[in-house]
C-alpha cells in the first residue's frame, strides 16, 4: 500500500479530543480515538478544513523553515500570487519582491508569472481537445486529491496541465541558468511561497508527475512578518515586477477561469461547495460548461489557511492590485508558450490515479455483505450524528463497525441502552433467592441452570414486567420497531 | 414537489455502490441514472420511491412512482420530448434528456406505465465490464 505524506498533523499534546474537527472533514478522514483526533492517511486530501475549525489550534500545517534555504547554494523563491494580496497598496509587488530578497533569495519569480504561461498553455489544449466537457482545473491539489477520493469517475475530466507552481519552477531554474550564473542543478533551489498544505503535499508527493521541480515550502504566514519589516523601510523600488494581471487573479477565485476560458466557465470555491458541483457533473448535469475551476478554500488560495489576512479583505487587496496593473499584456511571450504547448511542455507527465479507499472490501460479494451489515448496523444507532463516539456521523460509525475499527458500544446512547439492560438484570437477578429460600416461588425443573444459560430470557419469563426477555439483545429491539 | 432534497436518494445509492467497491465508470452509470430516475419523480410524479437492488453481476435501479404516468412511452423516450411546465425547464431540469439518458447508461430498461396511476422504470447496469456508453 501506497504511504502518503501530509502536510496536515496533529500537534497531539493540544487536542482535546472535542471532535470538532471530525465533522468538518471532506473525506471523513478524521476519527477520535483514545481522546486524541487521528487522521486516516489514505483518505486526508490536506484541504486544511481541519486547521481552521480546531478551537484549540492541534492541527498543523508542515512546512519549512526559513533556515533550509540555506542548504542550497542558490535560492529561487515562487511567490503564490496570493501573497501579493495580503498587503495594502503601500507596499507593490516590487517592494514585496525586493523584501524575498533581502531575506536571502538570490532569485524571485512570481507564480503569477507561471500561470500566465499556464493561461496559455490550458487555452491551446482546450482548441486541441474540444469534445469532452466541461475541463477540470488541475491547479489545486486539494480539489485534485478529493477528486481522486470521491469522484474517480472524472479524473479523465481534469485537464492534463501542470499547476503554476511546477511551471514556475522550471521556468525559474531556466531564467536563472541563462542569466550565466553558475552553479550545478542541484546547487539551485527553488521554494514556493504557500498558502497551503495542500500545495506543501504536492511538492513532496506530486500526483501527475514523478518529482516535483520545486524543493521545498515556506508558508506566507511563516514569512510575512519578515517581509513586513522591511517593506516598511523601502522606498522606489521599481522594475522586479514580471507578471501582469491575468497572473495575479489567480490569486482569487474566479481569476484562473477567467483568464483561461471566460463565458463558458464556472469558479467554484470551497471544499463543501465543489463537493456539489462535482456531483452535478457526475451526474452529466454541466456538459455545457467548457471549463470548470475548482478551489479548495473559500475565496480561492487568497483564502488558504496558511494566509494571514481574512480572506475577504485579502480579497479586496488582490482587486484592487489587479485594477492598479490595468491592461497591460500578459507577462509571458504567447507565441512561445502556444509553442511550448504544442511540443508538451505544459503536460501533466503521468496519470491521475484514483485512490480506492472507499471500498469495504477488495471482494465485491464480501463488500456486499458487508454493507448489509451497515445498513443493520445504522439503523440501530440513533441517527444524531453528534459525533460523541468519535466518528464523524452514525453511518460512518456503522462504516467503521464494519471494517472493525470501532464497536457499536462506541455510541453513548448504545452504550446507554446495553448499561440499562445489564442494570435491570443485576436487579433481576439480585431479587432470585435460592430454592431454600424461596419455597413455593419455583417450580421445580425450570432451575437454575436456565437463568444462568440465558438470564434475560429466564429473568423475562418469572417477571414479564420488565422486559428482560429480549433486552439481552437490544439490536432485536430496535429491529422489531 | 420536493427539490430541496432531489439528489439524495442519488446520492446515497451512489455512496453505496462506491463503498461496494464496483468500478467508478459503472458507479457513475448508476450515478446518472438514479438521479435522472429521481429527478422525474420529482418533477412529474406525486410520490415515488427510488430503489437499488445490488448483485455482483448487476445493479438494478428501480424507480416507482404514482403519478399523471407517461401517456406515450415511445415518444418520451425521445431526446428533446419533454411534458415538464415552463417553471420547470426554466431551472435548467426537464429538457427531455431524463429517459434517454436513462437508456443510455444502462444496459436494459424498460418503463411500465399507467396513465393516472404511475410510472415503473426498471434499469439494470451490469457490473462485468467498464460501461462502453459513457
Ligand atoms: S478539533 Fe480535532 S484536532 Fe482540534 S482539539 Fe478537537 S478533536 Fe483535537
Ligand atoms: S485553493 Fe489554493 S490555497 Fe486553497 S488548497 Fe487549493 S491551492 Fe491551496
Amino acid at each position: 500500500m501506497t504511504t502518503y505524506f501530509h502536510s496536515v498533523t496533529l500537534d497531539a499534546e493540544k487536542c482535546k479530543g472535542c471532535t470538532n474537527c471530525i465533522k468538518r472533514c471532506p473525506t471523513e478522514a478524521i476519527r477520535v480515538r483514545g481522546g486524541k483526533a487521528a487522521i486516516i492517511e489514505e483518505r486526508c486530501v490536506d484541504c486544511g478544513e481541519c486547521i481552521r475549525i480546531c478551537p484549540n489550534h492541534a492541527k498543523i500545517a508542515v512546512t519549512d523553515t526559513l533556515e533550509r534555504i540555506h542548504a542550497f547554494k542558490k535560492r529561487i523563491a515562487l511567490p503564490a500570487p496570493a501573497l501579493f494580496g495580503q498587503f495594502d497598496e503601500d507596499v507593490p509587488p516590487d517592494a514585496i519582491i525586493q523584501a524575498l530578497r533581502d531575506i536571502g533569495f538570490d532569485e524571485v519569480y512570481e507564480v503569477a508569472a507561471g500561470a500566465e504561461a499556464v493561461t496559455v498553455g490550458s487555452r491551446e489544449f482546450m482548441k486541441q481537445n474540444r469534445l469532452r466537457k466541461p475541463w477540470i482545473s488541475s491547479a489545486c491539489p486539494a480539489a485534485v486529491r478529493l477528486m481522486q477520493v470521491r469522484f474517480p469517475s472524472l479524473l479523465e475530466y481534469i485537464m492534463p496541465v501542470e499547476s503554476p507552481m511546477e511551471i514556475s519552477a522550471r521556468l525559474a531554474r531556466k531564467a536563472f541558468s541563462r542569466a550565466g550564473l553558475k552553479v550545478g542543478e542541484g546547487d539551485v533551489g527553488t521554494f514556493f511561497i504557500s498558502p497551503c498544505p495542500a500545495k506543501v503535499t504536492a511538492v513532496k508527493q506530486p500526483v501527475g508527475e514523478d518529482v516535483s521541480a520545486v524543493d521545498g515550502t515556506i508558508a506566507i504566514s511563516l514569512i510575512y512578518p519578515e517581509i513586513l519589516k522591511r517593506v516598511s523601510k523601502m522606498k522606489g523600488v521599481s522594475g522586479l515586477r514580471r507578471a501582469s494581471r491575468v497572473g495575479y487573479s489567480w490569486g482569487r477565485s474566479g481569476g484562473e477561469a477567467l483568464a483561461i476560458a471566460p463565458g463558458k466557465m464556472l469558479a467554484v470555491d470551497g471544499i463543501h461547495s465543489c463537493i456539489t458541483v462535482l456531483e452535478e457533473i457526475e451526474r452529466g448535469r454541466l456538459a455545457d460548461v467548457e471549463y470548470i475551476e475548482l478551489q479548495a478554500c473559500v475565496g480561492g488560495c487568497i483564502g488558504g489557511c496558511l494566509t494571514v489576512l481574512n480572506p475577504f479583505v485579502a480579497r479586496v487587496r488582490l482587486r484592487s492590485l489587479v485594477e492598479r496593473l490595468g491592461g497591460e499584456p500578459m507577462a509571458v511571450d504567447e507565441n512561445w508558450a502556444a509553442g511550448a504547448a504544442a511540443e508538451g511542455f505544459f503536460s501533466l507527465r503521468s496519470e491521475i490515479r484514483p485512490r480506492s479507499v472507499m471500498a469495504l472490501d477488495s471482494d465485491v460479494t464480501k463488500a456486499i455483505s458487508k454493507m448489509q451489515a451497515l445498513e443493520e448496523t445504522l439503523k440501530g444507532l440513533p441517527g444524531l450524528d453528534c459525533g460523541s463516539c468519535g466518528s464523524p456521523s452514525c453511518r460512518a460509525l456503522a462504516e467503521d463497525i464494519v471494517r472493525g475499527t470501532a464497536a457499536e458500544t462506541d455510541c453513548t446512547f448504545k452504550l446507554r441502552e446495553r448499561v440499562q439492560v445489564l442494570a435491570e438484570q443485576v436487579v433481576d437477578l439480585a431479587r432470585r433467592l435460592p430454592p431454600p429460600m424461596a419455597a413455593g416461588q419455583h417450580t421445580p425443573g425450570a432451575t437454575q441452570g436456565a437463568a444462568q444459560a440465558d438470564a434475560g430470557g429466564a429473568g423475562g419469563g418469572s417477571d414479564p414486567g420488565n422486559a428482560g426477555g429480549n433486552a439481552g439483545d437490544p439490536g432485536k429491539v430496535k429491529g422489531a420497531k | 414537489m420536493d427539490f430541496q432534497s432531489a439528489g439524495t436518494g442519488a446520492s446515497r445509492i451512489k455512496r453505496t455502490l462506491q463503498e461496494i467497491g464496483l468500478d467508478h465508470s459503472i458507479v457513475r452509470c448508476c450515478a446518472v441514472c438514479a438521479y435522472e430516475a429521481e429527478m422525474n419523480i420529482v418533477i412529474h410524479a406525486w410520490r415515488g420511491i427510488l430503489r437499488a437492488r445490488i448483485s455482483p453481476e448487476a445493479v438494478e435501479i428501480v424507480a416507482e412512482d404514482e403519478g399523471p404516468g407517461i401517456r406515450d412511452i415511445v415518444l418520451a423516450m425521445q431526446e428533446g420530448y419533454s411534458t415538464a411546465p415552463p417553471h420547470i425547464r426554466e431551472m435548467g431540469f426537464g429538457a427531455g434528456m431524463g429517459l434517454p439518458n436513462m437508456k443510455r447508461c444502462s444496459d436494459e430498461m424498460s418503463v411500465e406505465s399507467e396513465p393516472g396511476i404511475g410510472t415503473t422504470v426498471r434499469m439494470t447496469i451490469k457490473t462485468g465490464r467498464p460501461h462502453p456508453s459513457k
